[in-house]
């Protein structure tokens, strides 16, 4: 039976450098702590508060890469600090570990995710279409009728941990700060999962276009580098519904006819506005 | 802290718990006209249910046709050791269809049959396919649907904010008190019904699958108000947790690897399986497969890490990255194991609590008025052991109960007030914790706790070790009253947040180490060394904690609570195992 642990990496003295402070100030502090084999940075950053630092703030709480909670800036890069491992990471220089920019920070590493759930609160929500088909798309017992592929489609996004990562990393946020114009790639996807689900009633393209805001996005695709659960964010959920904007919107036919709702699909009232940071 | 203001709040229900039963008690409460607020430890979408992979239990019958309630029920009642409280395994096992549905309506994708319905997999103890499920991500499924519902359903959500105290006026619960995470600012709440979803407690082990909300709040935030709980001697230590590298060892292996066809196999690549359960084999119930793993470990046969080998490494590589996609991740990441590959290694992790607090099975009201208690917070719907995709279904049927008896009593009330004095009292703890003289560290004594209990009352337990255990638990009795936060800052103050937690996990730990000392016999997830079998009497009995105080702590057999019109199912199951 093979070992798990790459020996090339055992255990050791490794050194952190976290970022220690609030609005007002502060600074990457070095600690240093043993390491076990496989010891994850949320292990070690959680053993310096046991052992050195017990007031230092951070975010967690499955610790199994699947609340998407502590998300963090790894040597420079977000990434899930449940997820990420000591031995993967550069040995011979100290490990950096900083908050999300893209947030305003409250201490050390922990930030006020808040706005995202402010914009998530904008997006109607699924609702199904009205008349659904008998035997076809619902049976007797008031179940759905879905293919699986149509499953699979949505599946992809609907893996989405809601980590954030992706809206740290999208420049239209971290460096233009305009949250206020845009949703982030996060909830650029989830509008395209609702969008996809075959019974939805939602004509969904104004708000992806004009409060959410689809335009700012240029295909950088930064967030996807960075989403830990492999999502395909920006080539297939962005850009399919940027050209679906680009279609109906200026189609001359369709722009002729007022642009018919798509599908069947009713038309929400458009949203009051983009949440502020 | 001390001359600054408390925030005030007002509802007419109030939820503690953002998991899929409270989520699902704060929507239905909204939907019968109630003001109702939600209160949780962390953000909204994380907590503890997120974590679930395997799935949900309904019997739809859309994979095994002949599935029904009534076998759902008996099959929870046989798992339960026949312990459960009969009508709330009746009443999940006759509603679970339902709310599987009603969540497909909210948004929910399921995997699909070839005829285009809800798929259902095969789990231990489920005699039919019968979990609905989305690849090894339910729960995530799940939450994000219902959280989904929740902020559109005109409920008002209190994130990070971490409740301390339940607050009473004379017998009746009127609100409850604590303080939010990011700023250390005190919050009090007054509702006239309040509904616990606080969850389970696994955070008193340190081999565990559960995330660091679960420190059995609500066990003993419900028993200090003068609730009963039963069966807390039941603690469900999953089979199948990681063993190695030491950071993830607990986390969990869902039953969904054998329920799609991992096998088990001991460090001689022998089936193990086949001399505890050749019926049933790796889908034989959690407590039984627990315990075997745990034998062959201790007799030898363990792998180098001490566990034992599961493996899906003869199912087609494709179909295990799609069907178990985060157990691929999971071990690719965390342990450079690639699963269509190679076994992995696992051994048992403490996983869910089948007791909790004693309610209506049809309303979720516990003895105190005002009070409402849900999902894992709460006990007898699972009985000595409960079947894997038994939780999900289980925390939506009671989840929307609740929510409605809470409403209803919140609606049938006039104005409630929170008496200053209860107020006072509340506030003086956390003054306390920060600036009281107390030299206890938190994070030092939650370790001693998890040593004790890891120690003396884990997978197998008997007379000595129990009474050692709760000796070292008395010790701890008398130095929780010193514990300090290492820090007096309030922003996002782990230590503060510890604190409390300690003390709710001691008190839980008294429960189980006590009860499991009365018990004296094995029965589901309650093996006693020095009592091996069943007892007649033991088996016809639930224990009921209750008291005053955790220097006040009394414990009761009271005989289980069945329903004449379900005896012929129970009876029938009961002979057929014979039978077999
Ligand atoms: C890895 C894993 C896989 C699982 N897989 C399955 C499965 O496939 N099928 C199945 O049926 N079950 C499964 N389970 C079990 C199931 O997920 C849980 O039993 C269930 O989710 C519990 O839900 P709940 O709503 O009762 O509580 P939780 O989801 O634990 O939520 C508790 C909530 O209460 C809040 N809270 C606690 N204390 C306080 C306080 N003092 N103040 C404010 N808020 C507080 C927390 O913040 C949290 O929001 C699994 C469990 C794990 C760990
Ligand atoms: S691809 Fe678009 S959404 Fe993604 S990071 Fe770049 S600009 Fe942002
Ligand atoms: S899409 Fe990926 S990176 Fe973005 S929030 Fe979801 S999981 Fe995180
Ligand atoms: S703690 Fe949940 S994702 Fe890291």
């Amino acid at each position: 039976m093979s070992e798990t642990i790459d020996l090339a990496h055992a255990p050791g003295p490794r050194k952190l450098q976290i970022w220690r402070g609030d609005l007002t100030s502060g600074e990457l502090v070095e600690y240093e702590l043993e390491t076990e084999p496989g010891m994850v940075v949320l292990d070690a950053v959680l053993e310096i508060q046991r052992s050195q630092a017990p007031d230092l703030a951070v975010r967690w709480n499955c610790k199994a890469a699947k609340c998407g909670s502590c998300s963090a800036e790894v040597n420079g890069r977000p990434r899930l600090m449940c997820k990420t491992r000591l031995d993967h990471l550069p040995a011979d220089q100290p490990i950096t570990v900083e908050p999300m920019r893209a947030f305003p920070l409250i201490r050390d590493l922990v930030t006020d995710v808040s706005w995202n759930y402010r914009v998530n609160k904008q997006i109607t929500p699924f609702t199904p279409r009205e008349n659904l088909k008998p035997g076809v798309e619902v049976n007797a017992k008031g179940e759905f009728l879905i293919d699986q592929t149509d499953t699979d489609r949505m599946s992809e996004f609907r893996k989405c941990i809601e980590c954030f990562m992706c809206q740290d990393v999208c420049h239209v946020l971290r460096d233009h700060r305009l949250h206020d114009r845009y949703y982030g790639p996060r909830f650029m996807m989830r509008m395209a999962s609702l969008d996809m689900h075959p019974l939805d009633g939602v004509d969904r393209l104004d708000q992806i276009a004009d409060e959410g805001g689809i335009g700012l996005c240029n295909i950088t695709k930064c967030c996807t580098e960075v989403c830990p659960e492999g999502i395909h964010i920006t080539d297939n959920a962005i850009i399919p519904m940027k050209e679906r904007v680009v279609d109906q919107r200026h189609d001359p036919v369709l722009k002729l006819l007022h642009r018919t709702p798509n599908k069947g699909r009713i038309k929400p009232p458009p949203r009051s506005e983009t949440p502020r940071l | 802290m001390s001359d600054g203001g408390i925030e005030h709040h007002d509802y007419d229900v109030l939820v503690l718990g953002s998991g899929g039963s409270g989520l699902r008690a704060a929507i239905a409460a909204a939907e019968a006209g109630a003001r109702t607020g939600l209160v949780c430890k962390s953000l909204l979408g994380k907590a503890h249910t997120v974590m679930a992979e395997g799935g949900l239990a309904a019997s739809l019958g859309n994979v095994a046709p002949e599935d029904n309630w009534a076998t759902h029920f008996q099959d929870t009642m046989f798992g339960g050791k026949y312990l459960n409280n009969w009508r709330m395994a009746e009443l999940h096992a006759k509603e679970a269809p339902d709310r599987a549905r009603e969540l497909e309506h909210w948004g929910a994708v399921f995997d699909r049959t070839p005829q285009r319905t809800m798929s259902q997999r095969a789990f231990g103890g489920h005699t039919y396919k019968r979990l609905v499920h989305i690849g090894d991500r339910t729960g995530l499924e799940m939450i994000r649907t219902l959280h989904d519902k929740t902020v559109h359903s005109d409920v008002e959500v209190f994130m990070e904010t971490t409740i301390t105290r339940l607050i009473k006026d004379g017998e009746r619960v009127v609100g409850c008190f604590g303080y939010r995470r990011q700023t250390g600012e005190l919050i009090a709440f007054a509702a006239k019904a309040l509904v616990l979803a606080t969850g389970g407690s696994g955070r008193i082990y340190k081999i565990t699958s559960n995330s660091q909300d679960c420190t059995g709040d609500g066990y003993a935030l419900a028993f200090e108000a003068g609730a009963q709980l039963v069966d807390m001697e039941f603690v469900q230590f999953h089979p199948t947790g990681m063993v190695y590298p030491p950071g993830v060892a607990g986390l969990l292996v869902t039953e969904a690897v054998r329920g799609e066809g991992g096998i088990l196999r001991n460090k001689d690549g022998e089936r193990f399986m086949e001399r505890y359960d050749p019926k049933r084999m790796e889908l034989s119930t959690r407590d039984v497969v627990a315990r075997s793993i745990y034998t062959e470990v201790k007799e030898g046969r363990g792998t180098p890490h001490g566990g034992a080998y599961l493996d899906v490494s003869h199912l087609d590589p494709d179909y295990v990255k799609r069907k178990l996609p985060s157990m691929y991740d999971q071990f690719l990441e965390l342990a450079g194991v690639d699963i269509t590959k190679e076994p992995m290694q696992v051994g048992p992790t403490c996983h869910y609590f089948m007791g909790g607090v004693k309610v209506d099975p049809d309303t979720g009201a516990t003895r105190v008025p005002g009070l409402f208690a849900t999902g894992e917070a709460s006990g007898g719907m699972n009985g000595a052991n409960r079947l894997g995709g038994n939780s999900l279904g289980d925390i939506l049927v009671f989840g929307r109960r609740a929510g409605e008896g809470a409403a209803a009593t919140a609606n049938a009330s006039g104005a409630v007030s929170l008496p200053a004095e209860a107020v006072a009292d509340a506030r003086a703890e956390i003054e306390g914790f920060l600036h009281g003289s107390g030299t206890e560290n938190p994070f030092h004594m939650h370790r001693e706790l998890q040593k004790i209990m890891g120690d003396g009352v884990g997978i197998f337990r008997d007379e000595e070790g129990l009474t050692e255990a709760i000796g070292k638990l008395e010790e701890l009795d008398a130095r929780v009253a010193n514990l300090r936060a290492p820090s007096d800052r309030l922003d996002y103050n782990p230590g503060l947040q510890l604190c409390r937690e300690v003390r709710n996990m001691l008190t839980v730990s008294h429960m189980i180490a006590r009860a499991a000392l009365l018990r004296e016999e094995s029965r589901g997830a309650h093996s006693r060394l020095d009592h091996t079998g069943y007892s007649d009497y033991w088996g016809e009995h639930n224990i009921i904690v209750e008291g005053t105080g955790a220097h006040d702590m009394s414990l009761t057999p009271t005989p289980v609570v069945k329903r004449d019109e379900l005896e012929e199912l129970v009876e029938a199951r009961k002979e057929a195992e014979k039978a077999s």
